[in-house]
Order: structure tokens, then sequence, then C-alpha cells
């Protein structure tokens, strides 16, 4: 009963990051924000649904499920080791294509015009 | 000794991955992680000249620094989240290009401090050239976590001992 529950509040914690990350990408203002906000609201919410599941099948002790949250383990470190590389990839190549650096200032003179 | 090593780790990777321990896949798995040791076991390590309790110093404290990692993320998640769901406006998302310097000598150091300021929230690490890094800061509070050098010496503790000391 209490990993259930643990599992659903992590879960459930990780969605409202993963809303997070979707709102950012809509609301932010230029490519570099977005970026921001579709590279790394993943990894926080995907480590932490990830970690729900693996309490769950932990809850159920025995070898195989060891295995298995083993595995979802393997899974988390991957994802924290592929999720900045393929950001920084598509940063670079906008940088290097010249996206426009959004700031304040360049928002007050386009209302003001 | 090396291609031993990367054989144990190898083969210690197979058992959690097959789960299986009869006698049929387990000499699979010899079979099999002794191949890839003996094609590629060249790639894994560049630097062998540290010791074994170097390593050992190595694997104890990058757990801790993961931890430390996640606290952090989840720290500057909370500001993304805050800043994607502010009213219209956004006033406290201020987009800078900041320019480091970083000490870290060795590539794997210099790689681990770029992946480490990429997976925190706000941070984005767009190039690194020797030993400047350009990166891109989504507001104030993640520009001042980045121009600290906490992480910096964190790395250097773990990574790049012999220099440190």
């Amino acid at each position: 009963m209490i990993p259930a529950t643990i599992c659903v509040v992590l879960v459930c914690i990780g969605f409202l990051f993963f809303i997070g990350g979707a709102a950012g990408i809509i609301r932010f203002p230029d490519f570099y924000t977005r970026m921001h906000a579709a590279g790394k609201g993943d990894t926080m919410s995907v480590f932490l649904i990830l970690m729900g599941l693996a309490t769950y099948q932990l809850a159920d002790f025995s070898l195989a499920n060891i295995l298995v949250a083993g595995k979802i383990l393997f899974i988390t470190i991957f994802i924290m080791w592929a999720s900045p590389t393929s950001t920084h990839a598509l940063i670079k190549a906008g940088f290097e294509e010249g996206q426009k650096l959004w700031t304040p200032d360049v928002e007050k003179e386009d209302s003001g015009e | 000794m090396y291609r031993l090593c990367i054989f144990l780790l190898l083969f210690g990777i197979w058992i959690i991955f097959s789960g299986q321990f009869d006698g049929f896949h387990i000499t699979l798995g010899i079979l099999s992680t002794a191949f890839i040791t003996a094609i590629s076991s060249n790639f894994f390590f560049e630097n062998r000249s540290h010791g074994v309790a170097n390593r050992l110093h190595q694997i104890i404290r990058i757990p801790w620094y993961l931890v430390w990692m996640l606290y952090q993320i989840w720290l500057s998640n909370i500001h993304i989240l805050r800043l994607a769901l502010s009213p219209i406006g956004m006033p406290e998302v201020e987009p800078k290009l900041v320019r480091i310097k970083t000490n870290l000598k060795t590539d794997f150091g210099r790689w681990m401090l770029a992946n480490s300021i990429t997976l925190t929230p706000g941070t984005i690490t767009i190039d690194i050239k020797d030993d400047e890094l350009l990166i891109h800061s989504i507001s104030n509070l993640t520009t001042e976590g980045v121009e600290g050098d906490d992480m910096e010496r964190k790395i250097a503790a773990i990574f790049e001992r012999e220099t440190t000391n």
C-alpha cells in the first residue's frame, strides 16, 4: 500500500513538471528559451516517473523485480546522458544558423512602433 | 588487468539486463562479453594511468555528485515551472549569453561540466572553445547560478585530483 502511494505521488509530480514544460514550449518568446522548456522539463519529470515505477516494482520484493528496477535505473542514467546532448545539438545548430536572441528590450521597441 | 576490469564491468551489465542465471545464458554472456572486450576495450577509458585507489575514490564520489546534481535540477526545475506559468509578459525572463572560463584541464572534465550545465534547467551550453564555455541562460537567477564555480570545483575534486591537490 505504501509503495503504491509513493509511486502515485512521484508520477503526479512528474506530470506537473511535464505540464510546465509543455506550457513553456508554447509560451516562451524565442527559440532558445523554448529549448529550455523542451529539453529540461523532461529530465526531472522522466526521472520522477521512472523512480515511481521502480518503487512500484520493488513493492513485491524478489530478485527478478530488483533486476527490473535496475534496468529502470539504467534508462534514467541514459536519459540524463542523452537529453543534454540532443539539446546542445539543437541549440548549437540554431545558434550557428543565426536565430535572433530575444531580450525584454526588443519587445518594448516592437510594441512602441 | 585493464581488460579484466572491462570484462567484469560488461558482464555485470549483462547479468542485470538478462536476469537469467542458467548455464546457457551465462555461457552466452561470457562469450559475447569476451568478444566485445577483445574488439573494443581500447575505447572505454582514455587515461589509464589512474591507480586503483583513485578509481575507487571516483566510484564513491560520483553517486554523491549525482545526488547533488539532482537537488540542483530539482531547484531550477521549479524555477522554470514558475517562469513557464507566470502571467503574460513574463517579467522574469531575461535571456542572456554568458561566457565563462573553466580551469578544468581534461576533455572528460570539461565534457562533464558542459553536460551538467545543460542538464540543469535554465542554462544550456552552446559551445566550448578551449577553456571558454558559451552558455545561454534564461533568467538572472540561473545566470548567477552558472557564474558561481560550485559545480566546477566539485567536478575537479572528483576527476582531476592530481592537478588540484
